[in-house]
């Protein structure tokens, strides 16, 4: 198994420094704006990006968990279904602008379900997506990604490895791994 | 990732705790699901599923049907006292002209104890057992225990007596299988007429007198008195039964204590429960309704995608 490193910590800082300066430029003082990260692992970057957010802003932002699980579109096409995890909005999505946030966008698929799991809680305003990598031409569907961290080219077989502090790793660390 | 042990849920037995807990678990997200504005998720919706219901039912077959419909799935419901069960058809012909029209899952409740079970062995659609007979009723036993760990915070270790019409009931040995299998301690209490002779062998306390099993308990859950399986008398009047095994609030709150009431409907009022104990801040009647249509999703789910 070959690893290749890539985003280390301190270019990782920058690139999180880099999306939010985005969004805050999109989103003026982000009072019609929400962040709904996506489980499970979407949550760890939208809870960074959230509180350098309301750091910068001097806002109060509200940040939802949403879970797809039960709006995707491979269920009983796998051996065994996928596990659900929590959906947390405690907050009115009608007519806001919703930035959903992941780790990696890679066939799209995700994004389908998610869209279809938060037009249950009501109808956006608009919506955005932002991820920390792009895995670009692996689209199975046509999604794209309003922010984007960083675009990598990879290959169907590989893996995109996100390691963040907050999941209980040591350093933030995104690699790219082969699969033999 | 998360799978249940058995293709079918046939009775409480036959499954393992890690098959509860993963029940459990995928039930708390659905109830989510139907507190939301748009109540429906489209997990099922390449299912079809029959509701197959020779004896009658009113939560039950609602609870499956709305669970069915939450998960997007197409239903259609068969009850005995219309169909052609009447002409004579046996029960395996009768599911296999169902299955024939394309059915992926059976929800069948039935008098016989063994119907399902013997369905099982013949088709190969995933069943869900609603009710055999005075056997078991698998997703009820789930429902309660789940209300139980939502009130309580956790089933293991909680002392719950099952109060009532023992012999009768099919609620009764899947909520034993059910809580023991949690690591719950679990009493019965009723007239002797109505202990099955040998239950205390299950592992679990007998206990003749209802204050006792009251002042023992952090749960009650309190059982009907099914006076259409009663073909002989087994206690001298309902109103008799009422006065020695009747719970009313006057006992609850002379317990002095906090305790849960619950029942799986549909209640006699005024004989095994009274109206103020079952409408009393102690009852979660309700809240085992509604989670029953968590619960039963969640069995749905979990038996519908595991077939890969």
């Amino acid at each position: 198994m070959q690893k290749k490193l890539i985003l280390d910590s301190d270019l990782l800082d920058i690139t999180i420094s880099r999306l939010c300066q985005q969004l805050i430029e999109n989103h003026n003082d982000f009072s019609e704006t929400v962040l709904l990260g996506m489980q499970p692992r979407g949550i760890f970057l939208a809870e960074i990006i959230h509180e350098r957010l309301q750091k910068e802003t001097k806002k109060s932002i509200p940040l939802g968990y949403l879970d797809t699980t039960f709006y995707r579109d491979d269920f009983r096409r796998r051996q065994t279904p996928i596990k659900a995890n929590e959906t947390r909005i405690p907050f009115i999505i009608e007519g806001k602008k919703v930035v959903l946030v992941d780790d990696v966008l890679f066939t799209g698929r995700t994004i389908r379900a998610a869209m279809d799991a938060m037009i249950a809680f009501g109808r956006p305003a608009t919506v955005e997506l932002l991820v920390l990598i792009d895995r670009k031409y692996n689209r199975e569907i046509p999604v794209a990604a309003d922010y984007v961290g960083k675009a990598v080219n990879t290959l169907p077989t590989q893996r995109v490895l996100v390691e963040l502090e907050a999941q209980g790793h040591k350093q933030n660390k995104i690699w790219l791994i082969n699969k033999d | 990732m998360s799978k249940l042990s058995q293709k079918h849920l046939l009775g409480i037995k036959d499954i393992t705790r890690e098959d509860i807990e993963l029940i459990f678990e995928t039930a708390d997200n659905f109830k989510d699901v139907i507190n939301r504005p748009i109540k429906k998720v489209p997990s099922l919706r390449d299912v079809t599923i029959a509701n197959v219901f020779f004896e009658n039912s009113t939560r039950t077959r609602l609870s499956f049907e709305l669970a069915q419909k939450r998960l997007s799935a197409d239903t259609i419901n068969f009850a005995a006292s219309t169909s052609s069960v009447k002409k004579g058809e046996t029960l395996l012909d009768t599911v296999n002209n169902i299955l024939a029209m394309k059915v992926d899952m059976i929800v069948m409740r039935h008098a016989s104890v063994g119907a399902p079970h013997f369905l099982a062995k013949h088709i190969k659609a995933n069943i869900v057992n609603a009710g055999d007979g005075t056997h078991e009723h698998p997703t009820q036993a789930l429902l309660d225990a789940f209300s139980i760990r939502e009130k309580l915070g956790t089933v293991t270790g909680k002392k719950i007596a099952i109060i009532g019409d023992i012999l009768h009931s099919r609620v009764a040995l899947s909520n034993i299988f059910a809580l023991q299998k949690l690591g719950a301690k679990v009493m019965v209490c009723g007239p002797p007429t109505l202990l099955p002779k040998f239950i205390g062998q299950l592992g679990i306390e007998v206990e003749f007198d209802v204050r006792k099993a009251l002042q023992w308990c952090d749960v009650a859950n309190v059982l009907r008195i099914q006076l259409e399986r009663q073909h002989i008398k087994y206690f001298p009047s309902l109103r008799e039964y009422s006065l020695y095994y009747g719970i009313n609030k006057k006992m609850l709150d002379s317990l002095k204590k906090q305790i849960v009431i619950m029942h799986p409907g549909p209640i006699n009022r005024g004989v095994e429960l009274s109206s103020d104990a079952a409408d009393s801040q102690h009852s979660i009647i309700l809240d085992q309704v509604e989670n029953g249509v968590a619960v039963r999703m969640a069995v749905l789910y979990l038996l519908a995608g595991a077939k890969g």
